[in-house]
């Protein structure tokens, strides 16, 4: 037997759902009216890297100097392995020895 | 079709295993909150978004602010706007039922394996779709694992599974890094972000820093300009 979804809760998803989607969609169909050479697209370029890196870098600060180490290790490990997965785990052992300590 | 498809759920394996992780540590906050495994379900067919949810189910009460989540939402989940506009390219000569249909599955994780892979050859946009699936899939099953499983995982943090997230997305960073001209863009963006994170709530610093990185890639020298939009011209041409 299913449980019940409280009405309020469908409103909480839906309008959740509704923004997540506007802003997917939107940014796909803007696009096409975006300059496609020169500056803009230099910066559309950059942007993705530039996106994750700054997603990234509050985390790693917050772990002070062993989450500096976790990164350091984490990308080198991508880098030389071309490996997520193993690159995501030398950087969660890292974290994980250091809160061990 | 099919063959991309696969290909593209393939190449998100580490991203599956990462988000599988991720997801069992959220579903176990949810069954703090009290949600039911179909409420979960809804969340994760509807919304699709990791960061996201874990704030939706932070701000989850028995009285629910829908309009402070529904903003909340819309603020973390900026940086899709700009994300739907870098795969522009990829649903090139596609139509508006086409891009409807496949937008709503694409998460950091399977926009990022699509956009590097794009660096290496052409990619469809069944690539993306493909392991936007397998996202969705190994996503819900470790919610609704970590919801059931509940006090289980009775200390995520002791297993270091908060950092999983900080860790896939530093190796999917290093994955994008193009070389020498990102040094300065990047800097800004990092300077931003912590800034934004130490000032602003919220996770107003992802698309701060993500936009400071974007403009300052824009503002560098013409020079240079030509002979990357040259570079920029055989991309287009390749894909």
């Amino acid at each position: 037997m299913l449980p019940v979804v409280e009405t309020q809760v469908l409103i909480a998803i839906g309008l959740a759902a509704i923004a997540t989607y506007s802003l997917r969609l939107g940014g796909l169909l803007l696009a096409s009216r975006f300059p496609k050479a020169g500056r803009f697209r230099r910066g559309m370029d950059a942007l993705p890297g530039a996106l994750l890196f700054s997603l990234v870098v509050p985390g790693l600060v917050a772990e002070g100097l062993w989450g500096l180490c976790a990164g350091l290790l984490t990308a080198l490990v991508v880098w030389r392995s071309k490996n997520t997965l193993a690159a995501m785990l030398a950087g969660m052992l890292v974290i994980y020895l250091a809160r061990l300590a | 079709m099919r063959s991309e498809l696969l290909n593209g759920a393939k190449a998100n394996i580490p991203m599956a295993a990462s988000a599988t992780a991720y997801g069992s540590v959220l579903g176990v906050l949810a069954s703090q909150k009290g949600l039911t495994w179909l409420d979960m379900m809804l969340m994760n067919t509807a919304v699709f978004a990791g960061a996201a949810q874990f704030v939706m189910v932070d701000m989850w009460a028995g009285d629910l602010p829908v309009i402070e989540i529904a903003l909340a939402v819309l603020v973390i989940n900026l940086r899709y706007l700009l994300i739907g506009a870098s795969l522009e390219p990829l649903f090139k000569g596609h139509g508006l039922i086409h891009k409807m249909g496949l937008i709503h599955l694409v998460a950091d994780e399977n926009w990022a394996v699509t956009i590097a892979e794009q660096r290496k050859r052409k990619v469809r946009s069944w690539f993306l779709l493909g392991g936007g699936i397998l996202l969705y899939v190994t996503w819900s099953f470790g919610t609704v694992v970590g919801l059931v499983g509940g006090g289980l995982i009775t200390h995520p943090e002791k297993y270091a599974l908060d950092f999983a997230f900080t860790a896939v997305f530093t190796a999917l960073a290093v994955g994008l890094w193009q070389g020498k001209r990102d040094i300065l863009p990047w800097l800004v963006a990092g300077s931003l972000s912590l800034l934004a994170h130490q000032f602003l709530p919220g996770k107003w610093y992802i698309v701060i820093g993500g936009l400071g990185g974007m403009m300052t890639a824009m503002l560098g020298n013409t020079e240079d300009g030509d002979k990357e939009a040259l570079e920029g011209g055989t991309d287009v041409a390749g894909c």
